[in-house]
């Protein structure tokens, strides 16, 4: 009986640590393979040039310095947002219907596929606020879908400070608004600011929401307003593999690489954040 | 002279569970007032509500008053900030903020708006030497708070309160997670601070409150049993029911 006990627990382990072994494979294939195809087309050329012949030749920097100006925009828009936003629902908000249908509202709008909220914003932002196809309606998009990520994560962290930290604040004599000011968030922050890493990197990653929005088939030079298109490295991945004939299979695999390295590389940053901050934390 | 008037204070919350009934008491100034009895008898919710952290939990009703130094606490007008300056407060679990041992000391004057340098290494000298700390960390001030034992945190915690020069301490089982070194180190401080403060304790036994009170209250069940002096409550109790606590036969 002892000796089946431990034989089905080995099992069990065995079993478990296979399969989480196994989720690792994808993602490492992936990247290794794009690196293998993609890696003899990275030169300083290809990341400081323009495309040229059709795109089948020369570089890819605009596509790099749009996919960063939107990735900037929309941190600028969604990141004091939804860091308010979840102190509110956090520190602020009774328990009673309002807030219930707010959380409602949130998960449901991290479900809505990402075309969708493309054409919300050709809609809202490029028609009826006559923002064109611009950097702006692009980021303003973005916003919106990633709102939903930074909020939840945000009041994960903020949730996640104890609650005694703020009893003791109190019975100090200090506001709610200095609780939150000088203990509850600085505790918070390295929890919200992976958050938001991972919501900005989902966003420079997308495709459907910048298609009717901001993004550009093609510029011959870089954008000089909030209200000019742009290339984006997503949208420019998708142009070069199915709308150019005869395009070089080495420029499609380096802009995938150049792609997975701007967000593996905000990965990275998130990741330290958040094991740094493991390391001080005192709870 | 009474520093408190407790008179007919009824504490209801919102699940329903009445938590004191028809509290009337005196609460001496320059004195140790003990209250003491079985757990869900009252005790730290009374606490609370003398420095209104009970405004942070769901209660229904409190009606009746609470007079300190003449005016009612309980007053929807109270500035509660001012009231929390003047009755400190320490928790049963010693609760650190995650700043600097100084850091910790000086939080609640920063946050009243004191940010003078002398005033506020003033209060850092001051408190640790009230609560007799100052010698085992005068010399690492900037250490995080929490690498200090649990022993010196509940210190700090004593000290974090008189940093503020408050006029009441509360102590909520202030010793329960601490060795018996500790907390005569503690009660020997609180024996100390009574010259100078009014201090309110929920022991953590009964020995506790035999040893530390000026005055003592037994709590059962949201009721004041029985409310005397420490030497004749712990000795000549007058309500059976005191007496069967305080002989160990229940609780």
């Amino acid at each position: 009986m002892k000796l089946n006990r431990n034989l089905s627990q080995r099992l069990g382990f065995g079993l478990i640590s296979l399969m989480a072994t196994l989720t690792v494979i994808p993602i490492i294939v992936v990247v290794i393979y794009i690196i293998t195809q993609g890696g003899g087309a990275i030169s300083l050329q290809f990341l400081s040039g323009f495309p040229h012949d059709g795109m089948r030749q020369g570089g890819i920097m605009p596509a790099i310095v749009g996919t960063f100006y939107l990735t900037l925009g929309t941190a600028i828009f969604s990141v004091p947002l939804g860091v308010a936003a979840a102190i509110y629902l956090a520190e602020y908000a009774a328990d009673n219907w309002l807030t219930r249908t707010i959380r409602i509202a949130i998960i449901n709008l991290s479900g809505i596929p990402s075309v969708v909220y493309g054409l919300f914003g050709l809609g809202l932002f490029v028609l009826f606020l006559k923002f064109g196809t611009s950097i702006l309606s692009a980021s303003l998009t973005l916003s919106i879908m990633t709102l939903p990520v930074i909020i939840s994560t945000s009041e994960e962290a903020l949730r996640a400070v104890p609650q005694a930290f703020r009893t003791v604040s109190i019975s100090l004599g200090a506001t709610r608004w200095q609780t939150i000011r000088r203990i509850v968030l600085p505790e918070a922050l390295p929890g919200i600011i992976t958050g938001v890493i991972l919501g900005l990197e989902r966003a420079a990653g997308e495709t459907a929401p910048i298609l009717f929005t901001g993004a550009a088939f093609f510029l011959p030079r870089l954008p000089n307003s909030v209200f000019d298109a742009t290339m984006a490295l997503p949208y420019h991945l998708f142009v070069i593999s199915t709308q150019v004939p005869e395009m070089p299979f080495q420029i499609q695999y380096g802009t995938a690489l150049v792609l997975i390295a701007f967000v593996l590389g905000m990965n990275l940053i998130a990741t330290v954040v958040r094991s740094r901050a493991r390391a001080r934390r005192q709870w | 002279m009474n520093k408190i008037e407790i008179e007919n204070l009824t504490l209801q919350y919102s699940d329903g569970n009445e938590s004191l009934r028809n509290v009337s008491m005196g609460i001496r100034e320059n004195a140790i007032t003990v209250l003491f009895g079985p757990a869900g008898g009252g005790k730290s919710s009374l606490l609370r509500c003398l420095n209104r952290l009970n405004d942070m939990a769901d209660v229904q009703t409190a009606v009746g008053r609470i007079m300190l130094d003449g005016e009612n606490i309980l007053d929807p007008k109270t500035d509660v900030i001012a009231l929390r300056r003047k009755v400190g407060m320490v928790f049963a679990r010693p609760v650190v903020l995650p700043l600097s041992i100084r850091g910790n000391l000086t939080y609640g004057l920063e946050v009243m708006g004191e940010s003078r340098r002398s005033k506020l290494d003033d209060a850092v000298e001051r408190s640790l030497k009230q609560a007799a700390l100052w010698d085992e960390v005068k010399d690492r001030l900037d250490d995080q708070a929490i690498a200090l034992s649990g022993g010196q945190q509940q210190r700090l915690c004593v000290a974090r309160s008189l940093a503020l020069e408050p006029e009441v301490i509360l102590l909520d089982e202030p010793t329960s997670g601490l060795d018996p070194i500790s907390t005569a180190k503690v009660e020997a401080s609180l024996q100390e601070l009574k010259k100078d403060y009014t201090i309110i304790l929920v022991p953590h036994s009964v020995q506790q409150a035999a040893r530390a009170a000026d005055f003592a209250a037994f709590f059962l069940q949201g009721e004041l049993v029985e409310y005397a002096e420490g030497k004749s409550i712990f000795t000549t109790p007058v309500n059976k029911r005191t007496e069967d606590y305080v002989t160990g036969r229940f609780g």
